[in-house]
């Protein structure tokens, strides 16, 4: 095992990938960063700095800067999955999926269906996405709503720096398109990763972050350290709470939420996105369809409001979930009847 | 340079066929059997067959809403196709896709495509696929006179440029995006060349209802994309639909005689048989051999269609995903 950050753990994964591999290619915005210039080629890896290094390693065929052209990039990428290639593409917000959501929507995740099973499309999109940098109502959006409804894409969520290694390795090998979602507050992260060049996680596999018996807690992402600083609070009470970091909400790990709900009775949701039509309400419904004997309280969801990603810190803030707002949630259901 | 007596009988038989592949359909949709909205290419043949019969399977292709031309130029099965079109279970898309999503990637063809100005930047990712390759291959990306005024393929014409990427622009100008003349459409002076050409790329344009045009024009087209280094390239031929947009449309945009005089003067396979047969290089009975033949094919294709397997309500859930 070595210590790495979450941004750290992006970079090595492709980077092994595509010495593993001549077939993974990568394309983006600024993914070189410096293209064009006296400072460059390379000035930048990526705003993100999950592609420094790859444009001096693997060369201008393999990692394409491509210029500010949201379609072109996932049509780009679309066009090289059906031709063999495994391209890894950066949309580098998730916010710009309105710019090319045809490609990823209407073409990606369509082909394989649309052309009766024969083909594949090993595409994977990374894209930043989430709140908590004042970046505002354009550049801070959760986006996994609208994506994991789409049939044909697989959405990747990871939390920790060790299931980005296992989750893009996975998304990378796999044969089917992958929007791979990463959080912008999570980069700087550190944690374990391993060092296995073939460890990979399987998708639909949720990951039981803490354990106990009164309340089941569901999140990913950002939200889910808050998920797991409520529930070490409430130990402390004597309160047991499973906390489930889903990892990917498209397949999602029915089992796992089912399971624990079963023991619990309770259910509480924690989503980045804002609440209707939201993971929340899905997995609230799933509940109260698949496990409704079991439950002691009504399921619940703690989301943003409805309303855009505000500027101010005072506003931004009071727009996110919170620790506070998590344990509230938790403790309501509790108290219920 | 002169074509061979076989390829010359072999591109005559691809334009026929999408000739009556299509004047078939028409005949069949309005009997209600055929579901769903249908875009025939018949009037094209020539840019589809001009084009294709340059290229090998390993060159690809990315289609439109109006694909069936480039679809049976590319090689796809016309009994696959057919049965596609009647919904079948045997179609080439299991009746999952329908008219406006055949493909058959295995034989280069990426697919139709139901999003007007969606192709173009697909064909500039297999652009760049061809280019890491370096094999020659190229990857072409049809594209109407409605598709070039749509914002995916302006970014795909830079993309290309800026990525070298061995993808040619085909704009075939039928003169209607829809329901609505070019000559009001399209902003640059009722030209298309000119914009890829403002994107930097060299550009060539033809008569696209005239094979030799377009098979010569390609030929230079391909000759210099093919060169490694050389990057994209576009063409626009000047083409004719004698349908409407869709089948059904009853064409009230269409001048008095417009289609008689369009189907007399601008006809790729009268001018096809004048041209050969003036120049004796085919006989009037070598065409009509192959028009027979054609008639057959179609007539087995439709027999076929008709008798295939229609898809199951179980059949719904597969091939969404390879894994899930």
């Amino acid at each position: 095992m070595s210590k790495m950050m979450y941004r750290e753990a992006v970079l090595s994964t492709i980077v092994e990938e595509m010495e593993r591999d001549p077939n993974v290619v990568v394309l983006g915005e600024d993914v070189v960063g410096g293209m064009g210039t006296a400072g460059g080629p390379e000035a930048i890896g990526g705003i993100w700095s999950t592609s420094v290094g790859l444009f001096g390693k693997f060369g201008g065929d393999r990692v394409i800067d491509t210029p500010i052209s949201e379609s072109a990039i996932m049509g780009a990428a679309a066009g090289l999955a059906l031709s063999g290639k495994r391209p890894v593409a950066e949309l580098m917000f998730a916010d710009f999926i309105g710019v090319s959501l045809d490609q990823i929507w209407n073409q990606l995740a369509k082909f394989r269906y649309m052309f009766g099973g024969k083909t594949k499309c090993p595409a994977v999109i990374r894209m930043a996405y989430g709140a908590g940098y004042n970046a505002a109502a354009q550049h801070s959006q959760a986006v996994h709503q609208i994506l994991t409804g789409m049939p044909g894409l697989k959405v990747v969520m990871p939390t920790t720096p060790g299931d980005v290694k296992g989750l893009l390795r996975t998304a990378i090998r796999d044969d089917d398109p992958v929007i791979f979602l990463e959080h912008k507050a999570l980069y700087g992260v550190k944690g374990e990763v391993s060092d296995d060049k073939d460890f990979m996680i399987p998708f639909g596999h949720a990951r039981l972050s803490r354990a106990g018996q009164d309340v089941t807690i569901v999140s990913t992402g950002l939200l889910l350290g808050f998920c797991e600083a409520v529930a070490d609070k409430l130990a402390a009470e004597g309160i047991g709470c499973d906390v489930i970091d889903l990892r990917t909400t498209s397949p999602l790990d029915e089992e796992a939420i089912l399971d624990s709900v079963e023991v619990t009775g309770r259910l509480v949701v924690v989503d980045e996105a804002t609440p209707r039509c939201s993971l929340a309400t899905d997995i609230c419904a799933l509940v109260a369809e698949k496990a409704f004997a079991s439950l002691k309280a009504p399921p619940l969801g703690v989301n943003p409001p409805h309303t855009p990603v505000p500027f101010a810190r005072e506003l931004e803030t009071a727009y996110l979930p919170s620790i506070g707002k998590i344990e509230a949630a938790v403790r309501k259901v509790l108290s219920y009847r | 340079m002169q074509l061979s007596r076989e390829a010359l009988l072999r591109a005559y038989r691809q334009m026929k066929l999408i000739r009556e592949f299509e004047e078939r359909l028409h005949i069949d949709i309005q009997t209600g059997e055929i579901a769903g909205f249908t875009h025939l290419y018949c009037g094209q043949e020539a840019v589809a067959v001009g084009v294709c019969e340059h290229l090998s399977v390993e060159d690809k292709i990315v289609s439109t809403h109006r694909g069936h031309g480039h679809c049976l130029a590319k090689g796809c099965d016309v009994d696959g196709m057919m049965a596609e079109i009647w919904g079948s279970r045997e179609g080439l898309c299991k009746g999952k896709g329908g008219s406006m999503h055949i493909a058959d990637v295995d034989k280069g063809m990426l697919g139709a495509n139901g999003i007007v100005g969606a192709g173009a930047p697909i064909a500039v990712g297999a652009g760049i696929s061809c280019k890491i390759d370096g094999k020659g291959h190229v990857a072409i990306g049809f594209s109407g006179d409605g598709a070039c005024n749509q914002g995916t393929t302006f970014e795909a014409m830079n993309m290309a440029v800026v990525t070298k990427a061995a993808c040619i622009f085909v704009f075939e100008n039928n003169h209607y995006s829809e329901h609505t003349g070019f000559e009001y459409a399209v902003g640059t002076n009722k030209d298309i060349a000119s914009r890829a050409e403002a994107f930097g790329m060299k550009v060539w344009r033809g008569d696209g209802t005239d094979f030799f045009s377009v098979f010569e024009t390609m030929r230079e087209v391909l000759d210099y994309v093919r060169v490694p280094g050389n990057g994209p390239a576009a063409v626009e031929f000047d083409t004719e639909r004698f349908f409407g947009h869709f089948e059904g449309d009853p064409q009230r945009y269409r001048g008095p005689g417009e289609l008689d005089r369009i189907r007399e003067t601008r006809d790729c396979l009268k001018k096809f048989r004048q041209s050969v047969t003036e120049a004796k290089l085919l006989t009037g009975e070598d065409i009509d051999a192959v028009d027979a033949d054609v008639m057959e094919a179609i007539e087995t294709a439709v027999a076929k269609a008709k008798a295939a397997d229609r898809p199951t309500a179980e059949d719904v859930l597969t091939d969404v995903y390879i894994s899930y």
